[in-house]
């Protein structure tokens, strides 16, 4: 269950961070996720924009699920130059642990508008299971 | 020299800040720019925004970019966990006269919007020939 105290207080934090000043670069891992959790999946959602979706890999192990790839800079012909850099560029891995483990053949991953959304399906296995209680 | 008169230049303050009607958080997209021979280009990283929530205007020598996103929900799920909010996107920048305000190209993919701007070719100096009379 998720506790709802820790959650409102890590959002309390999320604010200071992000009205601490705007255009600062906050330290965070590469690429940011967010994540919905429902009874029978679980959805990843992370921000990559400018990324080669063939160049992005995921893979599943158990509850676990590692996005990793890399995002490559427009490369500069003779004679240009930068004004400005302020976009990031590179490898990038990250790992993250999941409610519950997934079914790994059933995982789908789509990207749009430099979104990637994962959505991962529960194991079977792991499911809850209604016991009945008899009378005796 | 008189020394204490500070010849340094200033920084701008900030204008006065406007107010937006709209509740809701507002990003600056990180960019790059970059100069080529006659054009200049810029990279601007939206993720969420696509072609038709971005806006780019040009106002006397001020570029906007801006565009909004649609806020992700997920049916039957809930937040379990949150590292990037979403909001509406917008940064402003100061071009020289030397852009040529007619061709702005704008071009969205994957989330990262590449604006073309053209330099307008240097207009030579011309050169008046006197005469005598």
């Amino acid at each position: 269950m998720m506790d709802s105290v820790r959650e409102l207080q890590r959002m309390q934090g999320e604010m200071n961070r992000v009205f601490s000043g705007i255009g600062q670069s906050l330290s965070r891992e590469v690429p940011p996720v967010n994540a919905w959790v429902g009874e029978a999946d679980v959805i990843v959602a992370a921000e990559l924009p400018g990324v080669d979706p063939g160049k992005v890999e995921i893979s599943v192990v158990g509850d676990t699920l590692t996005i990793s790839g890399s995002r490559e800079a427009e490369a500069l012909k003779a004679g240009e130059s930068y004004h400005r850099q302020e976009r990031d560029f590179g490898r990038f891995s990250r790992t993250i642990q999941l409610p519950f483990h997934v079914e790994a053949n059933k995982v789908e991953a789509k990207y749009a508008r430099g979104l990637l959304k994962i959505t991962l399906p529960r194991a079977e296995a792991d499911k809850p299971r209604k016991i009945a209680v008899k009378y005796e | 020299m008189d020394e204490r008169v500070d010849y340094q230049k200033k920084p701008a303050s900030n204008p006065a800040e406007t107010e937006r009607t709209r509740n809701r958080k507002v990003f600056v997209p990180k960019v790059d720019i970059i100069e080529t021979g006659d054009t200049m280009v810029m990279y601007a990283d939206i993720p969420g925004a696509d072609e038709k929530t971005i806006d780019v205007t040009l106002e006397k020598s001020v570029l906007t970019i801006r565009g909004s996103i649609v806020p992700q929900e997920f049916e039957g799920r809930s937040i379990a966990y949150a590292e990037y909010d979403v909001g509406d996107y917008e940064r402003s920048f100061t071009v020289s006269d030397g852009v040529d305000r007619e061709r702005i190209e704008a071009v969205v993919k994957n989330g990262v919007l590449k604006l073309i701007l053209h330099k307008v070719p240097q207009v030579e100096t011309k050169k008046i020939a006197v005469r005598t009379e």
